[in-house]
C-alpha cells in the first residue's frame, strides 16, 4: 500500500465512511427515536401528581409488589429449567449425535429425528399468541389430572404458611406458572446460544483428568456461562413483567387478588380511566428500565473484572 | 506397556481400521503423518474422547476400549492447548488433583514441583488470557502430568509455536520425560522433532502403523 496517499482520496474516504455509518444506522436511529417518543408522551400525559396518588393507592401498591415477585419467582424457575436444557441442548447437537452414533445410521437418524421435533416444541411458547397459552393452560387444569394438582396444591400452599392460596388455577400460582410457561422458552434459547458459543474442548480434557460429567458442568462449563445466564435470567424476568394474555385468562384479574401491573393497565382502560392506565404503564417502565440498567451494569463489571 | 489393537474408527466419511501399536513403558514415542491422516482421531481415542468400533486398547495390565475418559488415567495435552477460560493456572494445574480427594498440602506441594519442572512459577495467580504460546503450553503440560498418568498424549505440541519457544519446549518435553518417567505418545508431522526427542518412531502410512526407528 503506498506510504504518500493523495489527501484529497483520504478525504474521500473519510467521506464515504462517514456516509455509510449515516446511512446504515439511519432507520435504527429513526426506531430509537419512536421508543423515546412512546416513553416521553405518557410521561407528557400523566403528572406527577397523578403518579403519587396511584402510589399511594394499597391496590397499585398491591399490583407492583405481586407483579415484582411473580416475575422473579418466574424467572428464577426459567432459569432453572433453562440452564440444563440449554446445555442438553447445545452439546447434544447434530454433530455430537453424529459423531456418537456414527456406527449406528438407524439409531442416528432416530436421535436426529427426535431432537429436531424437541427442538420445535420448545420454541411453541414463543410463536403461540399468548392468549392460547392461557386458554390451554386453562383446558388443562380442567382436566382429572388437572383438578388434583390444584386440590393437591391447596394443602401445600396452606402447609407453606399461605392459606389465602386455595389451588392454581385463579390464584397466585397462575400467575407464575403463566408467566413460567413463556418465559422458560425464552430463557432456553438464550442458555442454549450461550452453551454453543462455549467451546466444547476444554470439557473434554476435564473429563480426561478424571472429573465425571456433573463436575464438569459446574467446575468448566458454568463459570464461562454467567454472563448468558445474567441475560436468560434478565429476559425471563422482563418477559414475565410484562406478560398479561395468559394471566388474563389462567389467573383473572380480581382486585388485590390476582392483579399485576398490566392487569392494573387493563383494568383502568377498560373502566375509561385512561390516565390511570398510563400510569400504571408509567411504573411498569420504570421498572423495566431500571432492571435493565441494573443488569447492563452488572454485566459492565463483570466484564472488566474478567479481563483482569 | 501400551497395547492398541486392530483398532478401528469412523468419523464421517473418513474410517481408519486395522491400527496396531505396542509402545514399552516409559518410552517416548512419536508418531508421525500427514495432516489429516487420523493422528488426531488416534489420540482422542486412546483418551477415551471418540468411540471406536472394535479392536483394543490395553493400558499396562488394564484394557480400557470402553472405559469412559475419566476412568483411563491419560494425559492429555490437545493441540493449542485448550486451557480453561475462567480458571486461575494453579487450580488448572491441581484440578485433576481435587478431583482425586489429594489433601491440600500434596496438592500445593505438586503444584510447586511441577511450576518449578514447567518453569511458569511466576504466572500461577494469572488466568490464560494474556498468556503466551509458549506459557499456555506449559500450563497444559503441568495440568496433564499432575495426576501421575501412565501415558501423556500430546497433539502437535510444537507446531503453534515460533521457532525460539519451539526448541525451548522441546527441551522442556525432555526434561519432563526423564523426570516424571512417563510414557509418551506424541503426534507430529514434522519429523525434525520425531529426529530430536522420540526413542520409538512410527509412522502412519494409508491405514499402517510402521515403525521406523526404536
Amino acid at each position: 500500500m503506498p506510504k504518500d496517499r493523495p489527501a484529497s482520496r483520504c478525504s474521500l474516504g473519510r467521506r464515504t465512511s462517514w456516509l455509510f455509518w449515516s446511512s446504515m444506522s439511519g432507520l435504527g436511529g429513526l426506531y430509537l427515536i419512536l421508543i423515546l417518543l412512546l416513553v416521553f408522551v405518557d410521561f407528557q400525559y400523566a403528572n406527577w401528581v397523578d403518579i403519587q396518588t396511584s402510589l399511594a393507592d394499597e391496590r397499585v401498591r398491591f399490583s407492583i409488589y405481586l407483579s415484582l415477585t411473580t416475575c422473579s419467582l418466574a424467572a428464577i424457575l426459567s432459569i432453572w429449567v433453562a440452564v440444563p436444557t440449554g446445555y442438553v441442548l447445545a452439546r447434544l447437537g447434530r454433530d455430537s449425535i453424529q459423531r456418537n452414533l456414527e456406527q449406528r445410521p438407524r439409531l442416528n437418524q432416530l436421535a436426529q429425528l427426535i431432537r429436531h421435533s424437541v427442538d420445535t416444541i420448545l420454541d411453541v411458547p414463543i410463536v403461540l399468541p399468548p392468549l392460547v397459552v392461557g386458554i390451554s393452560l386453562l383446558v388443562l387444569f380442567q382436566t382429572p389430572l388437572g383438578r388434583a394438582l390444584d386440590h393437591t396444591t391447596q394443602d401445600f400452599f396452606s402447609w407453606l404458611g399461605f392459606p389465602g392460596i386455595r389451588g392454581i388455577t385463579y390464584e397466585i400460582p397462575a400467575i407464575i406458572l403463566a408467566q413460567f410457561t413463556v418465559a422458560a422458552a425464552f430463557a432456553i434459547r438464550t442458555m442454549r446460544n450461550t452453551f454453543e458459543q462455549i467451546d466444547e474442548r476444554p470439557e473434554l480434557v476435564a473429563l480426561t483428568l478424571g472429573a465425571r460429567r456433573f463436575r464438569v458442568f459446574y467446575t468448566v462449563a458454568m463459570p464461562q456461562a454467567w454472563r448468558g445466564t445474567v441475560a436468560a435470567f434478565t429476559l425471563a424476568w422482563a418477559r414475565s413483567l410484562g406478560e398479561f394474555g395468559p394471566i388474563l385468562i389462567f389467573a383473572g384479574t380480581a382486585r388485590m387478588k390476582t392483579e399485576v401491573l398490566s392487569t392494573t393497565v387493563y383494568l383502568n382502560f377498560q373502566f375509561g380511566n385512561l390516565r390511570g392506565a398510563v400510569v400504571a404503564s408509567l411504573i411498569l417502565i420504570s421498572v423495566a428500565v431500571v432492571a435493565l440498567i441494573t443488569t447492563r451494569l452488572l454485566l459492565l463489571s463483570g466484564y472488566r473484572g474478567g479481563r483482569r | 506397556m501400551i497395547r492398541i489393537r486392530e483398532l478401528a474408527m469412523r468419523q464421517g466419511s473418513f474410517h481408519i481400521a486395522g491400527v496396531n501399536l505396542t509402545l514399552p513403558d516409559q518410552s517416548y514415542a512419536i508418531l508421525m503423518g500427514p495432516t489429516g491422516c487420523g493422528k488426531t482421531t488416534l489420540i482422542e481415542a486412546i483418551c477415551g474422547l471418540r468411540p471406536v468400533t472394535s479392536g483394543s486398547i490395553q493400558l499396562g495390565d488394564h484394557e480400557v476400549t470402553r472405559q469412559p475418559a475419566f476412568d483411563r488415567n491419560v494425559g492429555y495435552v490437545p493441540q493449542d492447548s485448550v486451557l480453561f477460560p475462567t480458571m486461575r493456572v494453579d487450580h488448572q494445574i491441581e484440578y485433576a488433583l481435587v478431583i482425586r480427594r489429594i489433601a491440600k498440602k500434596e496438592r500445593r506441594a505438586r503444584v510447586a514441583e511441577l511450576a518449578e519442572l514447567m518453569g511458569i512459577g511466576n504466572i500461577l495467580k494469572r488466568f490464560p488470557q494474556g498468556l503466551s504460546g509458549g506459557e499456555r503450553q506449559r500450563v497444559a503440560l503441568a495440568r496433564a502430568l499432575a495426576f501421575r498418568p501412565q501415558l501423556l498424549c500430546l497433539d502437535e505440541p510444537l507446531s503453534a509455536l515460533d521457532p525460539t519457544t519451539k526448541s525451548q519446549i522441546s527441551a522442556l518435553l525432555k526434561r519432563v520425560h526423564s523426570q516424571e518417567r512417563v510414557t509418551v505418545l506424541h503426534i507430529t508431522h514434522n519429523p525434525a522433532e520425531a529426529t530430536e526427542l522420540g526413542t520409538i518412531v512410527f509412522e502412519m502410512v494409508g491405514q499402517d502403523i510402521v515403525r521406523i526407528r526404536s
